[in-house]
C-alpha cells in the first residue's frame, strides 16, 4: 500500500455562485465518502484562497516572509486529499473520480514511503 | 550448457537475442520487481551468449538459456549488493520458491511489460523509448540515433520513465477487461508512432529509420501473438505491412518522394501485400471494425489496383465514411475529401476541404494545392504549395512540394 497526494488545482478568483458550487460540493462529499467506505481515505482538506498564503524563507537565523503563494500563476492548489492505494492505477482511479466531481484538474503524486503514518 | 549445436555467427546470436529480449526482461521484472536490474542482467546474458554460442552452438532452448543466465546474474548482483550493504531483506528474495524459470508460462509477462511501457501516465516520448528499449531490445544509443536526439537526452528520458514506474508504482499487470479497450488504444498508438517515425521522416541516417519500421512491425507481430483476440491489433499489423509494401516504390533513384498515384506498382512487395490483405480479410470477418482495421482496408483497396487508374475510389470513399464515423477528426475528413476528388471531382472536394480548420497542417495546404492545380487555378495553387512547404521540416517533402509547384503552367 502506498500513499498518493491528490491536489486539486483551481483557478484564482472568487468562488463560483452557490447554484454552481453546491452541486459540486455534494459530488465531492460523495467521493470523499466513497474513499472512506473503501478504506482509501487518509486525509483531506480545502484551502483558503492562494492570496492568503505566506512564504517563509530561512536566511541564517532570520526568516523572511513574502505575501502570497510560492508559485505565481492563474491556478493554485485549492484543496487536497491523501489516499492509500495499491498502485498508480488505483490512485488514478480516485483522481478521475475527484476530477469529475470537482470539474477541475487533479495532480496525482506518489508520496515517499513512511511519510504518511 | 554442454550441449553442442551447430556453430552460430554473432549476427545470429544478436537476432535470437533481439527476439527473446522482451521475454527475458519480462520474466526477470516479475521475478525481481526491478526493471533496471532485469535489463542489466539480460544485457549480461547477451554478452555471455556472444562469448559462448559462436563456439558451442545454439543451446537447445535459447530463450531458457538467456533467462536462466540472466536470472543467475541478477541473483549474483543482489547477493553482492546484499553483502555490501548488509541488506538481508533483499537476500531473502533469493530463496527461489518457483524453481528455474521456463519460457512456457511467461506469455503473460511480456504482455504485462507491454502495458507498463505504454502506460498513459508516461509521456508519449517515454512510452516509445521504453517500448523500443525493453520490448525491442534496442540500445539507448540506437534509439537516440533513430529519434535524432543526443544519447544523453535519451538515457535521461529512460531513467526518468523507469523512476516513475518504480516510485509512482505503475502496476506490472494486464489491465482488467473494463480498462482494456482504452489501454490497448495507447499500446497500439505507441507502435504506430514508432512506425510512422520510421516511415514519414526521411531526415537522419536512412537505414536507422528503416529499422524503426521493421521494429514497429516486429512489435506488431508480438502484440498479435500476445493478444490474438483483438482485431485492432491485427488491423494495425495489416496497416503497417501494407504501408511497408510500398517502400521500394516510394522514393525515386535520386531519393525524391513518389506519390502513390505515380508509383511503379511492380516494385511493391507482393509478399507483404498478400500477408496484409489476408490479415485485413481475417479481422474484418470478426465484425468489430476499428480505426486501424478500416485504415488497413483502405490501404488494401489501393494494393488491389494494378494501376492508379484502376483504383476503386467509390469503395475508398465509403471506407473513409466509416473511418470518420469511428474517429471524426478533421484530418480524416481531409483524406476523405482527397478520395472524393476522384469520385465527384476536384471542385466538390475543394468545397469540403475549405470548410476544414486545418490551416496549421502542411498536408491541408498540399491537398488544397493539388485540387486547385487540377481546377486550373494556378496562382492559388502556387500559394498553397508555398504554404504547405513552409509548414514541413521534412526535406524530401519540401522538395516534392517545390517540384509540384514548378510544374504549374505559368
Amino acid at each position: 500500500m502506498a500513499h498518493y497526494l491528490l491536489s486539486i488545482y483551481q483557478p484564482d478568483g472568487p468562488a463560483p455562485e452557490p447554484d454552481v458550487l453546491d452541486p459540486i460540493m455534494r459530488e465531492v462529499a460523495a467521493v470523499d465518502q466513497e474513499m472512506r467506505d473503501a478504506g482509501a481515505w487518509v486525509f483531506a482538506g480545502g484551502l483558503h484562497e492562494a492570496s492568503t498564503a505566506t512564504v517563509v524563507r530561512a536566511r541564517g537565523d532570520e526568516a523572511t516572509m513574502t505575501d502570497g503563494p510560492f508559485a505565481e500563476g492563474k491556478e493554485h492548489i485549492g484543496g487536497f486529499t491523501v489516499v492509500a492505494a495499491d498502485d498508480l492505477d488505483a490512485a488514478l482511479e480516485w483522481g478521475r473520480k475527484l476530477a469529475r466531481a470537482t470539474t477541475l484538474p487533479i495532480e496525482v503524486r506518489p508520496m515517499q514511503g513512511g511519510s504518511c503514518g | 550448457m554442454s550441449t553442442r549445436g551447430p556453430a552460430v555467427s554473432p549476427a545470429e546470436v544478436e537476432r535470437v537475442f533481439r527476439e527473446e529480449h522482451a521475454r527475458a526482461v519480462a520474466v526477470l521484472v516479475r521475478r525481481f520487481g526491478d526493471i533496471d536490474l532485469a535489463e542489466e542482467a539480460v544485457q549480461e546474458a547477451f554478452a555471455a551468449a556472444l562469448r559462448h554460442w559462436p563456439a558451442r552452438g545454439l543451446p537447445p532452448r535459447p530463450a531458457g538459456w538467456i533467462i536462466t543466465t540472466a536470472r543467475n546474474r541478477a541473483v549474483d548482483r543482489l547477493r553482492s549488493d546484499a553483502l555490501r550493504a548488509q541488506r538481508h531483506a533483499q537476500a531473502a528474495l533469493l530463496h527461489d520458491p518457483d524453481g528455474p524459470p521456463e519460457e512456457g508460462p511467461v506469455h503473460d509477462d511480456r504482455l504485462r511489460l507491454v502495458f507498463v511501457c505504454c502506460h498513459p501516465a508516461l509521456s508519449p516520448n517515454a512510452r516509445v523509448a521504453l517500448a523500443l528499449r525493453l520490448l525491442g531490445g534496442l540500445t539507448t544509443a540506437e534509439i537516440a540515433r533513430a529519434f535524432l536526439v543526443p544519447e544523453a537526452t535519451m538515457a535521461q528520458r529512460l531513467v526518468r520513465a523507469k523512476s516513475k514506474i518504480r516510485d509512482a508504482r505503475i502496476p506490472y499487470r494486464v489491465p482488467r477487461d473494463a480498462d482494456l479497450p482504452d489501454r490497448l488504444r495507447h499500446v497500439l498508438a505507441v507502435v504506430y508512432l514508432i512506425f510512422n517515425e520510421g516511415y514519414a521522416a526521411t531526415s537522419g541516417p536512412e537505414l536507422v529509420r528503416d529499422d524503426l519500421c521493421a521494429e514497429a512491425v516486429r512489435l506488431g507481430r508480438l502484440l498479435a501473438e500476445l493478444m490474438p483476440d483483438e482485431p485492432e491489433v491485427w488491423g494495425l499489423l495489416a496497416l503497417m505491412l501494407l504501408t511497408e509494401s510500398r517502400r521500394p516504390a516510394r522514393t525515386a533513384a535520386d531519393g525524391s518522394l513518389v506519390p502513390l498515384s505515380e508509383q511503379d506498382r511492380g516494385r511493391w512487395d507482393a509478399a507483404l501485400i498478400a500477408e496484409g490483405q489476408a490479415l485485413v480479410r481475417r479481422c474484418l470477418r470478426r465484425g468489430a471494425p476499428g480505426p486501424y482495421q478500416v485504415q488497413a482496408a483502405i490501404s488494401a483497396v489501393h494494393s488491389d489496383a494494378a494501376t492508379a487508374a484502376a483504383t476503386d475510389w467509390e469503395q475508398i470513399v465509403q471506407l473513409y465514411d466509416r473511418l470518420y464515423a469511428l474517429t471524426p477528426t478533421p484530418i480524416v475528413a481531409l483524406h476523405r475529401a482527397a478520395a472524393l476528388a476522384e469520385t465527384r471531382g476536384p471542385a466538390a472536394a475543394l468545397d469540403v476541404v475549405d470548410g476544414l480548420d486545418l490551416g496549421g497542417h502542411h498536408i491541408f495546404h498540399a491537398v488544397r494545392a493539388d485540387l486547385l492545380r487540377r481546377l486550373g487555378r494556378t496562382g492559388e495553387a502556387a500559394e498553397a504549395y508555398a504554404a504547405a512547404r513552409a509548414r514541413t521540416d521534412n526535406a524530401a517533402e519540401q522538395a516534392f512540394l517545390q517540384s509540384r509547384s514548378d510544374t504549374l503552367p505559368r
